[in-house]
């Protein structure tokens, strides 16, 4: 025999909880909580002109020539990976962010924080990669600096680097630069890295054959610029994923933006252990991937020159810029009905079932 | 990918959707219960699709939703003990506590795990014997099974610093609820595929007759869900109401016998709190006193907190099918997947926050004051 359900029609719900008061994790995801500490910390304290315009580098002109400016820390674990490793992607994540601001990237700092009792093997690889990497960015590593903390203290290695590099003078990209009517074009498969270090971590074991795609992105950015067509903004879709570029782009720009499922390309292996591990390849890290968003009538024009280039070769256009459902990135699906891809709140979290 | 587009065809999901269309004749509400198939309705946009006749609800499936307040407490006070290492899936970590939730415990200096296994939980218990690890048991009767594994291995390996904080839920009489429930609009039933590949349909037998409600057993992919409601919908027009099982594939009709063992083994029925429901009687699973060594609550002392969930939202009604997310005036402005008001916003699988991630665009009261959805 049931017993009798204690539902009254009473509504019972758990209160919000308090405003957050420690950094959390999340705060470092590339999502909606990264943006509010930028938003409610770092802009009232710093923010001017140049800063305000949130890009992923500064952009600004010193006796008549234009410069691009960034800095970025890297803090993976592991610190070697299929594809790359701590060093490469030191050079190559900066390398990009100044690409993105369409600069020729120029200078490099790098700044290590080592670990008491790093074997200074570990650091004669990373440093090696290093150099490779950024001699075959075309960079020069001009100033550094090191720092030791004690052990327990650091995973290993930590390195931050910034970038110089030049702009011309003519272009202006940014953020909220995007029109309706504008095309969207991705360069090639979502998720590589993101998967590949996933598979790496403690806890989550399984074989994968996925590598990163970390690679330089200036050359394929030269490809695009040559085209002389009208750009309005390029990022590379690294923490957060696709979904967190498009979404900031549509906040910044006051527009929508429709994007195709069909049309983005994701990797077999990479579906499948997203699948496994439920989690959505629009959301997972790329660090060799860009997006640009283009004027219509150039598309055709800049796919092509994309697609020309090693590290475009599955060039796309993915979608529109719409002018409704302003600061909102929305994918029509397969079925033909429409979901919204939103931005995520903290780091995507692997569901239980 | 094999084994998967095949259940995500297009082409077959609208020969479906036509049929469906073609056979409805009157307004029919069908109700899924498990999280995951409501994550699958909402982002493969199925109300876009099917005859505005069909009104699909969404159950208090979502085992991480409907653990109840105090549970999360005690989690959050284990978690932040110096001497243990909790250990959890992933997606209990953001959910709210009467104060805090255990990423807050994490970024004040507790050891907080994430693992995909309790296998995995036990592997740390072995590898860290001066440290008491606790894993987060919670979930319906499909992670059960699992988790009575994990009890029995500590046991046989002899791993004395290995616990569990049971949490589990069972489905049948959450339904029963829902059916007794005089607000009750639900009038036919998407069964849990994952939960029936462990404990068979046999118990939902009953359920239809006694409530003369049709009961489709259903799979997670688009074209499982869609040909369950094509079933329900048969069944519905036609005046019917048996159990019917479409995820054959995986679902048997006692289901699998020795991960049932298992469980009997480990765990015995208890009363249980669903947090935005309320106490249903006989709902849940907690260990026996058999295995009470591996037993968090009981080892660790904790006491029920008492602590009582504000009278906030309406997630009661959602998670009995009586609203929709979108109806909720809290929806996308005070509650949202960051700051959850009530339990179905607070896990990806939760209905609110389904709605919240890919269907908010259609609901124009939530969207900012600067955003219009125009028909161009």
């Amino acid at each position: 025999m049931p017993a009798k359900p204690e539902f009254d029609g009473v509504l019972a719900c758990p209160a919000p909880l308090p405003a957050v008061e420690r950094v959390l994790l999340g705060h470092g995801s590339g999502g909606k909580l990264s943006a509010q500490l930028v938003e409610r910390v770092f802009l009232p304290a710093f923010g001017n002109p140049t800063l305000d315009q949130l890009n992923d580098q500064a952009t600004f002109a010193i006796d008549g020539v234009r410069l691009a400016m960034t800095t970025d820390s890297f803090v993976v674990k592991p610190l070697f990976f299929p594809g790359g490793d701590i060093g490469s992607l030191a050079v190559h994540g900066t390398v990009n962010d100044l690409a993105m601001g369409g600069a020729q990237p120029l200078y490099l700092s790098v700044a290590f924080i080592l670990e008491e009792g790093l074997p200074l093997e570990i650091l004669q690889r990373v440093v090696d990669s290093l150099h490779h990497a950024a001699k075959a960015a075309g960079v020069q590593i001009v100033t550094g600096d090191t720092k030791v903390v004690e052990q327990g203290k650091g995973d290993g290695m930590f390195i931050n680097t910034t970038g110089i590099g030049l702009v011309p003078q003519t272009l202006a990209l940014g953020a909220d630069q995007a029109r309706p009517g504008d095309k969207i074009i991705l360069s090639g498969s979502l998720g590589d890295h993101g998967i590949c270090i996933l598979a790496q971590r403690e806890g989550l074991e399984f074989e994968t054959t996925i590598e990163s795609d970390c690679a330089p992105l200036h050359g394929l950015v030269d490809a695009i610029l040559a085209t002389g067509a009208a750009i309005r903004c390029m990022r590379d879709p690294t923490r957060g994923g696709l979904s967190s570029s498009l979404n900031e782009i549509a906040t910044r720009s006051h527009v929508g933006m429709v994007i195709e499922e069909e049309q983005i390309p994701v990797k077999e292996e990479v579906r499948g252990a997203c699948e496994l591990l439920g989690l959505d390849p629009l959301y997972v890290a790329n660090e060799g991937k860009m997006i640009a968003i283009v004027e219509p009538s150039a598309a055709d024009r800049v796919v092509e020159a994309m697609r020309s280039h090693v590290y475009g070769r599955e060039a796309r256009v993915i979608g529109t810029v719409v002018d409704q459902f302003r600061g909102t990135v929305v994918m029509k699906t397969a079925f033909g009905t429409t979901r919204i891809v939103d931005m995520l709140a903290g780091d995507q979290l692997p569901r239980i079932c | 990918m094999k084994y998967i587009d095949e259940f995500r065809d297009p082409k077959i999901a609208h020969r479906l959707v036509d049929e469906i269309t073609r056979l409805v004749t009157r307004d029919w509400t069908v109700m899924e219960i498990c999280g995951g198939q409501t994550h699958t309705l909402v982002r493969y946009g199925f109300e876009e699709m099917l005859p505005a006749q069909v009104h699909l609800v969404h159950g208090p499936g979502c085992p991480v939703c409907v653990t109840p307040l105090e549970v999360v407490d005690k989690a959050i006070d284990l978690a932040a003990r110096p001497d243990v290492i909790f250990v959890s899936y992933g997606d209990m970590l953001r959910v709210p506590g009467s104060k805090k939730d255990l990423f807050h415990v994490k970024a004040e200096g507790g050891d907080v795990r994430i693992v995909y296994s309790p296998m995995e939980a036990l592997k740390i218990a072995r590898s860290n014997p001066e440290k008491k690890v606790i894993f987060f048991g919670i979930g319906f009767e499909t992670t059960a099974p699992p988790h009575a594994m994990a009890v029995l291995s500590a046991h046989l390996q002899g791993v004395s610093n290995f616990y569990m904080l049971a949490s589990h839920v069972l489905v049948p009489p959450a339904i029963r609820t829902l059916l007794e429930s005089p607000h009750n609009r639900v009038q036919a039933f998407i069964a849990p595929g994952h939960v029936c590949t462990v404990v068979g349909f046999d118990q939902y037998e009953s359920l239809a007759h006694d409530y003369r409600v049709p009961i489709v057993v259903a799979g997670f992919e688009p074209l499982d869900l869609l040909e369950a409601i094509h079933m329900l919908v048969t069944q519905l027009e036609a005046g019917k109401y048996e159990v019917q099982n479409q995820y054959a594939r995986s679902v048997t009709r006692y289901g699998n016998l020795s991960a049932q063992r298992a469980v009997e083994e480990v765990f015995e029925v208890c009363d249980r709190k669903w947090r935005g429901i309320g106490s249903i009687p006989m709902s849940g699973m907690r260990i026996n006193t058999k295995y009470s060594a591996y037993d968090a609550e009981r080892v660790f002392g904790l006491q029920d907190s008492g602590v009582e969930e504000p009278k906030e939202c309406i997630a009661a009604q959602v998670l009995m099918g009586l609203k929709k997310p979108l109806d909720c005036p809290e929806f996308g402005t005070r509650c949202k997947p960051e700051s959850p008001l009530g339990a179905p916003m607070v896990s990806p699988e939760g209905a609110c926050s389904a709605y919240y991630q890919y269907k908010r665009h259609l609901a124009p009261a939530a969207l900012p004051a600067d955003t219009h959805v125009g028909t161009d």
